[in-house]
């Protein structure tokens, strides 16, 4: 066996997490003094005691709570969808026997590689010809479902399903969606969970997307409210107190998540490279 | 291990259970056949109609358009004009900027990241104490909003009372200009791009080296071989696929790039920069959407030629790659 590992690689290995995790630290370190502080020589590099005065300011300009509403209701349904109907696709992938099987997951990685960008004029129009610019649905729709999400679920199930178990529900005269049901979900969950997981976060960090389809609206997703906040009206950069308060505001439900969920979004990170 | 005739199994009785006419039970199997044959069909069906509505018929959709006229406030698409929104988009100066502008970001965002995360990988691969706190350590930047990553280095980076610039002024040195000099934006932009992406990449990596047979390294050991050696030997050469990998996802996504120049931007008309020096490729497709002359055609021009442009690179990315790493290993 290889001997522990020695001080030198403790040592890099903390000088990189000092060095990530500080933008973070002087971000919260800026939202907490007051607003002349902010871009007063010295630079501040310990917390002030003006958090919540700064916040409250960022609750004044902004609709930050119907802004994290939104960012919840979108991602938290985009989450439950992606990870349905991915889990029926990839299931169907990786042990149903159809023609075409192969071809259709070729194009789903395939798909992997389009730029949105690609589809942004179309369906720009698209919506607001529905009237849908401006509203929730308009943000979902596209995070329906993921190539991604397809593709991840089929790589696991590939291993986590022995046909045998398929074959002897189809023996005891199960109907397909019952075999899916009782055979296919219970197997899929930890891949779900960590899928459900990555979708949230993707959806909730998304800016592109709402950005264009909100513009101009009172409904507004975190990301974009955030955004807002840095275009005050005449203030140009100048309070960098307020905006980086709001910044830690945005960013503290990730952390939450993080904190509670961290392990698992390690373990699919790794999981889903190893077969890739 | 005395050998057990298993008993034979006892057949699945195929008689039919009494009461059941034949003909019901033929109706049955047709259902049930339907049901086998057609489900796969069924279950896959929700993301290729997504996929139809969000990504097939715009793509067509956005290529059609960009051989049209369409003025900015017409409501019906205009006559066919060929190529000309094509000449139009490759001839603009912006454009070409945009493409530089994306190279470079893309080049500095990359490269080092890569590199780096590859050692943070190495260095997770050992025995580490308290291996999954340190695997959560350097994932934190990632569940910071790419929006949030580029308002917090907007004020380390910001010129006049920015953290960087503020220390450099108290030591006497000079200000850098971060928005106005080219390659100082292309930098901090590339540094949110890197600060964020860097941790997840490395647990990608590592999983790669974690798969690698550990007897491997063992003769390495008895060869004695040192520990960089064996890193270039042993481990680069067996984590060949996820590298490739590793590599064309983050081509495709670096030169997408967009949120963060655009927040980087403070100014209102958001065209990245005073004189584009720091505009990227989506923002130019994003920004002619929103101009007086033709817009919808012109962005889709662009987008489609941003599309060749990512495809052309990623492929190119990918033989480099085998290329480079298959000569590695002889």
């Amino acid at each position: 066996m290889t001997r522990r590992p020695g001080f030198l690689v403790y040592g890099l290995l903390v000088a990189f997490l000092l060095g990530s995790a500080f933008p973070l630290y002087w971000s919260f370190v800026i939202g907490s003094v007051t607003r002349q502080r902010a871009i007063q020589a010295p630079p501040p590099l310990i917390p002030g005691g003006h958090f919540f005065d700064n916040a409250a300011r960022v609750l004044d300009r902004i609709d930050f709570w119907s802004a994290l509403l939104n960012s919840i209701i979108v991602s938290g349904i985009s989450a439950v969808s992606v990870v349905l109907f991915s889990t029926l696709a990839g299931y169907s992938f990786a042990k149903l026997r159809f023609r075409g099987s192969q071809v259709g997951m070729i194009f789903v990685v395939a798909t992997m590689a389009v730029p949105t960008q690609l589809a942004l004029v179309p369906m720009l129009k698209q919506f607001s010809n529905l009237g849908l610019t401006g509203t929730l649905p308009a943000v979902i729709l596209p995070w329906m479902v993921t190539a991604f999400g397809v593709f991840f679920m089929r790589q696991y199930l590939v291993d986590a399903i022995p046909d045998e178990l398929i074959d002897a529900a189809r023996v005891d005269g199960a109907s397909m969606i019952r075999t899916f049901w009782t055979v296919a979900i219970p197997a899929a969950r930890p891949a779900m969970a960590i899928l459900a997981l990555f979708t949230f976060m993707q959806v909730w960090t998304d800016f592109m997307w709402p950005l264009i389809v909100l513009q101009g609206s009172d409904v507004q997703t975190l990301q974009t409210a955030l955004d807002a906040l840095k275009v005050a009206p005449g203030q140009g950069h100048a309070d960098m107190a307020l905006v980086q308060a709001g910044t830690i505001l945005a960013t503290v439900p990730l952390l939450l998540l993080f904190i509670a969920t961290g392990r698992h979004l390690v373990s699919g990170i790794m999981q889903g490279a190893v077969k890739g | 291990m005395p050998t057990t005739t298993s008993a034979p199994v006892e057949n699945a009785t195929t008689a039919t259970s009494a009461g059941a006419s034949p003909r019901r039970q033929t109706w049955r199997d047709r259902l049930s056949r339907w049901d086998l044959k057609l489900s796969p069909y069924l279950y896959i069906a929700p993301f290729f109609l997504v996929f139809a509505i969000i990504g097939l018929y715009p793509m067509l959709y956005t290529g059609y358009l960009s051989f049209f006229s369409w003025p900015a406030y017409g409501s019906e698409v205009g006559p066919w004009v060929g190529w000309d929104n094509y000449a139009h988009v490759l001839g603009d100066s912006v454009f070409r900027k945009a493409f530089w502008n994306t190279m470079g970001i893309f080049l500095l965002s990359s490269v080092p990241q890569i590199i780096v995360a590859t050692i943070l990988a190495a260095l997770l691969d050992t025995r580490l104490r308290g291996r999954t706190l340190w695997r959560m350590s350097i994932l934190l930047p990632f569940v910071v909003a790419p929006a949030a990553s580029a308002m917090i280095f907007g004020a380390i980076f910001a010129d006049g009372t920015g953290l960087i610039n503020q220390t450099l002024d108290g030591f006497g040195l000079s200000k850098v200009p971060w928005h106005a000099d080219r390659f100082a934006s292309w930098t901090a932009i590339a540094t949110m791009v890197n600060w964020r992406w860097t941790g997840y990449n490395a647990l990608i990596i590592l999983a790669a080296m974690q798969a690698i047979p550990r007897d491997l390294y063992e003769a390495a050991d008895i060869d004695g071989a040192s520990k960089v050696k064996q890193f270039f030997h042993v481990t680069l050469p067996s984590i060949r696929p996820t590298m490739i990998f590793v590599i064309v996802t983050s081509t495709i996504g670096g030169l997408q790039i967009f949120t963060e120049p655009r927040i980087f931007d403070t100014n209102l008309r958001f065209q990245g920069g005073s004189d584009f020096q720091y505009t990227t490729l989506t923002m130019y497709v994003f920004n002619t959407a929103q101009t007086t002359t033709n817009p919808y055609p012109r962005a889709a021009a662009a987008a489609w030629v941003l599309f060749l442009i990512i495809v052309g690179i990623a492929l190119i990315n990918f033989l480099v790659t085998r290329a480079v790493q298959r000569r590695s290993l002889r």
